[in-house]
């Protein structure tokens, strides 16, 4: 539930960071997520990072999707 | 002056928190939204009045500032603020400063615009991209603070309606989504004219920014105010030229066909998803407000 | 928008949408638990375009509606202190409790006050050092840890005037009491992809295990919830029962480690009221002992008032999964986002609200209803002719 969207971090000022997404800029808390750094994307939620967002994970997620697209063309 | 045609009447009073805003004041939205419903009804804008309700205590700065921005807009816009009035409230009766205005237009003959008018076949056609004025706003709320570029797209529409209404006369409505944003008008247009809006996701102008505090707030774009744009509903025979026309104009530049109007589901209006199912889009209730979940 | 944009794919939802009809075979029925996959659903239209042998049904995982009657009173009953400033997220302020609701509360002069996260309802508490700034905290697993955090910032920075009411609770085990009541029969669930950021995937696995029922872990994009879709369907075709991830870029099985540390280094656990449901143990949080001074129904005398349910209001039923909206007599009659009774109806979330907004079964089974639509716009168009 609850409403966390991805978006990247622009830069790290002790247990906050600013992040973006598209072009919107907000503070966040690292508290959940020490490990995030410049450069990461982190899902946010109410203004915290929840996780840090697994690049290689989404791309994989996407390459299935396409695959599974590129099949379906295919069967017609 | 020819005065053939007629009279356009509107009055208004203009609220916003805080009053200057990314983009624009309360003094430009007043004249803009006051010249906005005139030309929406078809009608040139002429004449304005405005009222300023000051709370005691705002300072002289602020408002010398925004009777400057007024003044600018109004020259801008080509009319004439040709009365007003000035009153002081105590400190708490007022936010700062309220602003009432009248205005006075003449609709020229043959020009029959109204929400009644909307037929199935007519093209939708948005002016340029939604919910900027509202998230600029909103980004200056307390409580919510989140930094961006955006700027309210505050805007007088009286010379874009005057090049759309040169390209053809077949406009059969137009609005500008302010309070409800795009969702609100379009609903509107299909009970007053008893017809269905069947709109396209994918053909909907979006700022990214606009999309990225949307998404960061909860918040749906088809429901953020605009101060800068409008929505025509056109005969679809004349929708391409009066599309060429608002795009030559600098307040139509990202204009799109958006949708059009159908005798099927009348009173409401239909989105087209990116699955290719549909949803309907219904009126805004009350304000948009941010959520968690 | 990275990681937003691709995920809406209308190309790539055709492949997984044909892929679903090709494997669907058996009737089943899943439930979404979380109201955001809710939102979801509706907003894209993800029923009208599943094979008809798949039926889905919304579970209780909207926050808001399952806050009771009694908490909302205590939240308001809180607001009408005196220098007590309310934070709370946009969510509840509409909610209607047993008299009033927190946006009649401001209207009538209580300084009630929407925030985004709690890092701003701190901000609050330090610029009004003479006031006591209450953060009402509602929200499951994945906000828990939030307000954790803000109890310990509040601590560390030595702000005196912040409270917190907590209302938070537990998915698990409530999933637990509804399976446990056998009310619904489910096929497949698909569970909260940002409560498994937190928990992670391991304490979905008793459903899997216990009750033979299949789960995939699902984010919250279209194309999300048709992969969870694809992923149940062929457990069920493979007669498999297991708990998977989906939802692979924002959940790993462990879940988020220092999260939980700090939720349980601020909260323990307690019985939680939940509407429509009743009061179940070990599902709910509560400050801890060493925290004590933070705790908002600590701190204050509340006087809420005697609670009660509006009359006709079947909310606990639609969050059960029992009924839907459309067999509710107050629905859209009655009960409409302008005038909602209950909270299913005022939460974007809610399920009630979601069938309102988006046409609910529109173009699927049931468009065949009616829509009564009463009030006038809000807002009139002003421009007079003369």
């Amino acid at each position: 539930m609850c409403l966390a969207i991805p978006a990247l971090i622009k830069s790290i000022d002790g247990k906050e960071a600013d992040a973006e997404i598209g072009g919107v800029t907000r503070r966040i808390s690292l508290w959940l997520t020490p490990e995030a750094k410049v450069g990461d994307y982190v899902l946010i939620h109410t203004g915290y990072a929840i996780n840090v967002l697994d690049k290689e994970e989404a791309e994989e997620t996407l390459k299935l999707f396409e695959e599974i697209a590129a099949f379906d063309e295919v069967e017609g | 002056m020819d005065f053939r045609g007629r009279l356009a009447f509107t009055t208004d009073s203009y609220v916003v928190s805080p009053i200057f805003f990314p983009g624009g004041d309360i003094g430009k939205l007043a004249v803009c939204g006051t010249v906005n419903d005139l030309s929406m009804a078809g009608a040139k804008p002429l004449y304005l009045s405005l009222s300023f309700i000051i709370e005691e205590g705002l300072p002289l700065s602020e408002l010398s500032q925004i009777v400057d921005s007024i003044q600018k807009t109004a020259e801008g816009a080509g009319v004439e603020i040709v009365t007003g009035d000035t009153k002081v409230v105590n400190r708490g009766s007022a936010d700062k400063l309220f602003i009432n205005t009248a205005g006075v237009g003449v609709i020229p003959k043959g020009v029959d615009i109204s929400g009644n008018n909307a037929r199935p076949g007519d093209k939708v056609i948005l002016s340029g991209t939604i919910g900027d004025h509202g998230i600029a706003v909103l980004s200056k709320r307390e409580g919510l603070s989140f930094s961006t570029k955006l700027e309210s797209d505050c805007a007088p529409l009286n010379g874009l309606v005057e090049d759309m209404l040169k390209a053809s006369s077949n406009i059969h409505c137009l609005r500008d989504p302010t309070r409800g944003g795009l969702a609100t008008t379009l609903n509107e247009f299909a009970e007053q004219s008893k017809v269905g809006i069947r709109i396209e996701e994918d053909r909907i102008p979006i700022r990214e920014e606009v999309l990225g505090a949307c998404e960061m707030l909860g918040l749906d774009p088809v429901y953020i105010a605009n101060e800068g744009k409008l929505i025509a509903i056109v005969a679809a025979e004349d929708a391409e030229k009066i599309l060429e026309a608002m795009q030559a104009n600098r307040y139509g530049k990202d204009a799109s066909i958006i949708g059009e109007v159908t005798a099927e589901n009348p009173g409401r209006v239909v989105m087209k998803t990116c699955l290719g199912a549909s949803r309907i889009v219904d009126m805004l209730v009350g304000d948009p407000l941010p959520r968690i979940c | 928008m990275k990681y937003i944009s691709e995920f809406r794919c209308s190309e790539l939802a055709e492949g997984l949408i044909h892929q679903i009809h090709r494997k669907s075979k058996t009737p089943v029925r899943f439930m979404e638990f979380c109201g955001g996959h809710t939102v979801t659903i509706f907003k894209y239209g993800i029923r009208q375009v599943l094979p008809k042998a798949i039926e889905m049904v919304s579970g209780p995982g909207c926050p808001v509606c399952v806050t009771a009657n009694a908490d909302l009173d205590k939240a308001i009953a809180l607001a009408q202190i005196p220098d007590v400033i309310i934070t709370t997220f946009g969510d509840m302020l509409k909610v209607p409790g047993s008299r009033s609701s927190l946006q009649k509360a401001k209207a009538d002069g209580a300084d009630v006050r929407m925030v985004y996260s709690t890092m701003d309802a701190l901000e609050i508490a330090e610029d009004n050092p003479t006031k006591s700034v209450v953060f009402l905290g509602i929200g499951f697993e994945t906000t828990a840890p939030t307000i954790a955090v803000s109890v310990l910032q509040a601590e560390d920075k030595g702000i005196k005037n912040y409270y917190v009411l907590s209302m938070h609770k537990l998915c698990p085990p409530i999933i637990r009491a509804i399976l446990d009541s056998g009310e619904v029969k489910l096929d497949g669930l698909i569970c909260p992809g940002h409560v498994s950021a937190i928990i992670g995937s391991h304490p979905w696995e008793f459903i899997s295990q216990d009750y033979n029922i299949p789960c995939v872990v699902s984010g919250f994009e279209p194309l999300d919830i048709l992969q969870c879709v694809d992923m149940l369907v062929t457990q069920i075709e493979n007669s498999e029962s297991k708990v998977e991830i989906a939802y692979k870029r924002g959940v790993r099985p462990e879940g988020n480690q220092q999260a939980l540390k700090l939720m349980d280094e601020v909260f323990e656990l307690c019985p939680a009221q939940w509407r429509g449901i009743g009061e179940v143990a070990a599902t709910g949080l509560k400050l801890r002992k060493q925290y004590q001074r933070f705790d908002a129904e600590v701190a204050f005398e509340i006087e809420p008032g005697p609670a009660c349910e509006p009359k006709g209001c079947i909310c606990g039923e639609v969050l059960r999964g029992v009924k839907t909206p459309l067999d509710c007599q107050l629905f859209r009659k009655v009960c409409t986002p302008q005038s909602p009774v209950g909270p299913c109806m005022v939460s974007s979330e809610g399920s009630c609200s979601a069938h309102y907004l988006y046409g609910g079964d529109f173009g699927g089974q049931n468009s065949a209803r009616s829509r009564q639509r009463g009030k006038a716009s809000p807002r009139a168009y002003k421009t007079k002719l003369c």
